[in-house]
């Protein structure tokens, strides 16, 4: 009930505050040049969107682990089983698919998506905000730099032409896509603009006297017209869940395009489940309904570009494997990445599975992680773009050269 | 004395929330004695206090939220009973017409809730008389910062909105008539530091305003640990991060409801309260915590632990024993338990740093001079965490005058220095908190527990820059008729302008113009 009070309260405010709910809950941003072998001969046009869930997802409520005798126990009350009348989706014999991601199922079965479980980046401790900061920079510890692993990627890439100059920047563009090189973004606007004249004398202003406020408003003066359309307004009514859908369907029409950004971020937030998490419904299962969705809004507004793209889904770490006394989970250690896209080579749920044994958890109460997030970011950056291992290991994320790309995830 | 323009433009943007028009005197009294000016504001005894009749206490607003979501449940179980009689609908309705059905009950509810509101503040007299000594009419609508978009058909406001709305208004009241508005600021950081987020329920929504009137407002200028126990057992806070519900697993409600330790609040007392990352705390520590003070919750509907929407201390839900923390340990205690272990990483030198930093990076730079940091650190820990203390040692310190305006100012701190120059108090608060959504700093409603950002990252970001030029002209197309830019510049920072400010102002082709590039200014942007 809460909630709808929630949503009542954005209703009776005006467009603005529409707008808002997008922006607490889901923005996009995307590199501004094209890579220069976009247009390759081979006809293939490669796209790479790394969606950031930001709050820590739990990894074994997302693909549960049937198979795995300990982990009913551990899960309780919110543990998804393999029959019933909300019966999570059997990915394989051992490894079973919340049941609020048919989309992401069928792609799975369709062998366009895949798991890679018992993931974490190289944080070992419980912070969200350096977890994050870990997880978006790319370093192997926090507060390290204000840049982000998938911005230093891009600079390993032959630039191009810059992408349709008409999408403006992302007010919150997430820390894994800023840095040196430019970016752009967009989220759905429904303000009246000032005057072009007005910006001008603004700009020049700036350049005088605030060569940094010159730089955020030329950049922001790009405008979001390619972006809009009637479809893409918020819509009254629109919640946290249907703006995920809203973002990632703007951002795949941007992407389709011709002239469109080729590799971009975006970032979700609410995944905090600390207290009454749900099971196969609940609030978790709602903001899996609404990622499903916004896979599904990729697949169908990239059209044709599908068949090269891979989204990569990643989050700062993951939850305890057992549920706390509120039916929801504590911060942890483990979690999973999930890859979705006509690029991937899906159907596989990749794992060196720990097990959930007492004496398996991390630090007796995390799922221990066996693979390192950024393998499965090399790989994907490797196998999509020809990132050379240097740039990945040296730049994207440094002091990794241990930490060899994944192979065979693209394909 | 002589009149220091730079020094003024210091005290107002750095201390403060910029001068306000009409004849305030600010930016001349500000640079005949800048820092008499900003201290001044620190000596008014209660002067941080918010008390404004209509604004209930926080057990008084929790029992209008019980009550009154006790009612939208009954009128949808009877909605759901009658709906489920007439063939027409039958079960398989849509779901949007389901949705309707409750926005309809909802709506019902709060009209028939409404007479038994208390009273909404009147609007501030001075509102309209300062409109109208600037030439214009009171504004018809709430939209000003806000597009005219086509508005959906308004809803009458349930008791949380309306409760949300008045708490609003008095905080934006209170800092657009503050003289210079160095405590506000101070309540602003402060509340940021020790956030919660409206958005995590309706009582969270209900308690915002008074959470920062009980707990924050009454310990600006008082003792650091009093703030922090106030803080985390206040409802809100509570509430906010789940400890109502944590029970301790050997307590007798852990044991009968089968149900056991949350650590979300103990995690970010310690995280972001207090000692901060890398401050010397371990998971035990935060596990540790979490039993210590298991048990503090607030009383529900029913009352039957004290009255409903109080601080209460549930001994049957508190996990028995002593407990070490932090190499500690405290013996069972009842509340006194928890309390105790606050009161000393109240006093743990990693809280001490970690307020020092985030203190000076709010008020100086995003990068604070070390020195500064370290004698702030210093006072705090001299002064057993006196925060009034800590403020007079900023305003004393030679960094805070010295020290580049380089910050560029929160969208709250922008729109309030708008609201003040322009002198628009205002009686309703839709276009600023309109215009906080638009930028990305929805009033009390942070994404996470560690606040709204505080770095020109967050701030000045291109999509950002836009929306608050598209929103200047917004104002300046209301306003901008009726005044002139040139004299507001000299209420702004007189000869601290810049010759390139000052031509392009005086070049606009309108007066509207001329108000939207002066809102924009880096005079009137970075602080």
């Amino acid at each position: 009930m809460e909630t709808n009070v929630e949503c009542c309260e954005s209703l009776t405010s005006s467009a603005a505050s529409r707008r808002a709910v997008l922006l607490g809950g889901a923005s996009f941003a995307a590199w501004a040049y094209l890579p220069k072998f976009a247009r390759a001969a081979d006809g293939r046009d490669p796209r790479l969107v790394v969606v950031i869930l930001r709050g820590a997802l739990d990894g074994l409520a997302t693909v549960a682990p049937i198979g795995d005798p300990d982990y009913a126990g551990l899960h309780g009350s919110i543990a998804l089983t393999s029959s019933g009348p909300n019966a999570a989706l059997m990915l394989d014999s051992f490894f079973a698919l919340h049941p609020a991601m048919p989309e992401f199922a069928r792609m799975y079965r369709e062998k366009k998506a895949a798991v890679v479980h018992a993931v974490a980046t190289s944080y070992r401790e419980r912070s969200h905000f350096d977890g994050q900061d870990v997880l978006e920079s790319g370093f192997a510890g926090p507060g390290r730099v204000q840049s982000g692993w998938l911005n230093r990627a891009l600079e390993g890439l032959p630039k191009g032409e810059r992408v349709m100059s008409a999408l403006a920047v992302g007010p919150t563009t997430p820390l894994v896509l800023r840095g040196a090189a430019p970016t752009v973004g967009w989220t759905p606007v429904a303000l009246p603009q000032a005057a072009d004249d007005t910006a001008m004398r603004l700009v020049d202003l700036y350049r005088h006297r605030d060569p940094a406020l010159a730089s955020a408003l030329t950049q922001g003066l790009a405008l979001d017209k390619a972006a809009q359309g009637d479809d893409m307004k918020p819509k009254p009514g629109t919640n946290g869940i249907a703006a995920m859908r809203l973002v990632a369907r703007g951002a795949a029409k941007l992407m389709a395009a011709d002239d469109g950004p080729r590799i971009g971020a975006l970032a979700f937030d609410g995944w905090d489940t600390h207290a009454n998490e749900g099971g196969p419904v609940g609030r978790l299962a709602q903001l899996l309904g609404g990622l499903d969705g916004a896979l599904a809004e990729f697949e169908s507004g990239l059209g044709a570009r599908w068949r090269d793209t891979v989204v990569v889904v990643a989050t700062e770490f993951g939850r305890t494997a057992r549920i706390n006394g509120t039916e929801g989970t504590d911060h942890g250690t483990g979690t999973l990445a999930l890859l979705a896209g006509g690029a991937v080579k899906g159907g596989r749920v990749i794992s060196d599975w720990p097990g959930l044994k007492p004496a398996s958890l991390y630090q007796g109460r995390d799922l221990a992680p066996t693979t390192d997030l950024r393998a499965v970011m090399k790989g994907v950056l490797q196998d999509q773009f020809g990132l050379a291992e240097r740039v990945l290991a040296e730049s994207a994320f440094p002091d990794s050269a241990s930490v060899k790309p994944m192979k065979g995830l693209v394909g | 004395m002589a009149r220091d323009s730079q020094a003024a433009l210091v005290a107002l943007h750095r201390f403060g929330f910029g001068a306000r028009g009409g004849a305030s005197g600010d930016f001349i009294n500000a640079a005949s004695d800048p820092r008499g000016f900003v201290k001044a504001e620190l000596s008014r005894p209660n002067g941080v206090l918010l008390e404004v009749p209509g604004l209930l206490s926080t057990p008084a607003l929790g029992k209008a939220v019980f009550d009154y979501q006790f009612e939208v449940q009954q009128a949808r179980n009877a909605a759901s009973q009658s709906a489920a009689k007439p063939a027409a609908i039958g079960p398989s309705a849509p779901a949007d017409e389901k949705a309707q059905r409750r926005n309809l009950s909802l709506n019902s509810i709060a009209m028939d809730m409404a007479p038994r509101e208390p009273p909404r503040e009147p609007p501030a007299k001075s509102a309209d008389n300062a409109n109208a000594s600037m030439g214009n009419p009171p504004a018809p609508s709430p939209e000003t910062m806000q597009p005219a978009a086509p508005k959906p058909p308004p809803q009458p406001l349930n008791i949380i909105q309306k409760t949300f709305r008045a708490e609003a208004l008095a905080r934006l009241q209170r800092a657009i008539i503050a003289d210079g508005g160095f405590t506000e600021r101070l309540v602003v950081f402060w509340s940021n530091h020790f956030c919660i987020s409206a958005n995590k329920g309706g009582l969270a929504r209900m308690w915002a305003g008074s959470f920062e009137r009980e707990a924050i407002r009454p310990h600006v200028l008082g003792r650091f640990g009093d703030m922090l126990k106030a803080v985390e057992q206040h409802p809100a806070m509570l509430f906010f991060l789940d400890n109502q519900q944590s029970l301790g697993p050997d307590s007798r409600a852990g044991k009968n409801r089968n149900r056991g330790l949350n650590e979300n609040l103990a995690r970010e007392i310690m995280e972001l309260h207090t000692l901060g990352v890398g401050g010397g705390y371990s998971q035990d520590d935060v596990t540790a915590l979490a039993r210590v003070i298991t048990g503090w919750t607030y009383a529900g509907r029913q009352g039957q632990l004290g009255a409903p929407g109080s601080f209460v201390f549930n001994a049957n839900a508190h996990q028995p024993g002593a407990h070490r923390v932090m190499g500690k340990i405290y013996e069972a205690d009842g509340v006194a338990q928890g309390e105790a272990v606050l009161s000393d990483i109240a006093r743990h030198p990693s809280t001490a740093k970690f307020i020092a930093t985030k203190f000076a990076r709010h008020f100086v730079a995003d990068e604070p001079p070390p020195a500064l940091v370290a004698r702030l650190a210093d006072v705090f820990t001299r002064t057993d965490g006196d925060l009034k203390a800590l403020a007079t040692a900023l305003t004393d310190s030679d960094e805070a005058w010295k020290t580049p305006l380089t910050k560029v100012r929160s969208p709250y701190e922008f729109l309030v220095a708008t609201g003040r120059l322009l002198a628009q108090i205002p009686s309703d608060p839709g276009r600023y908190l309109g215009g906080l959504n638009a930028l990305g700093q929805p009033l009390w409603s942070p994404a996470g527990p560690n606040g709204f950002p505080d770095s020109n990252a967050a701030w000045a970001a291109p999509e950002g820059m836009k929306l608050r030029l598209d929103i200047s002209a917004q104002i300046a197309s209301r306003l901008g008729d009726g005044i002139d830019p040139r004299d507001l510049l000299e209420l702004v920072a007189a000869d601290a302008a810049s010759v390139e400010t000052r031509r392009t102002v005086e070049r606009a082709e309108s007066r509207q113009q001329a108000l939207a590039l002066l809102l924009m200014s880096p005079e009137f942007q970075r602080r």
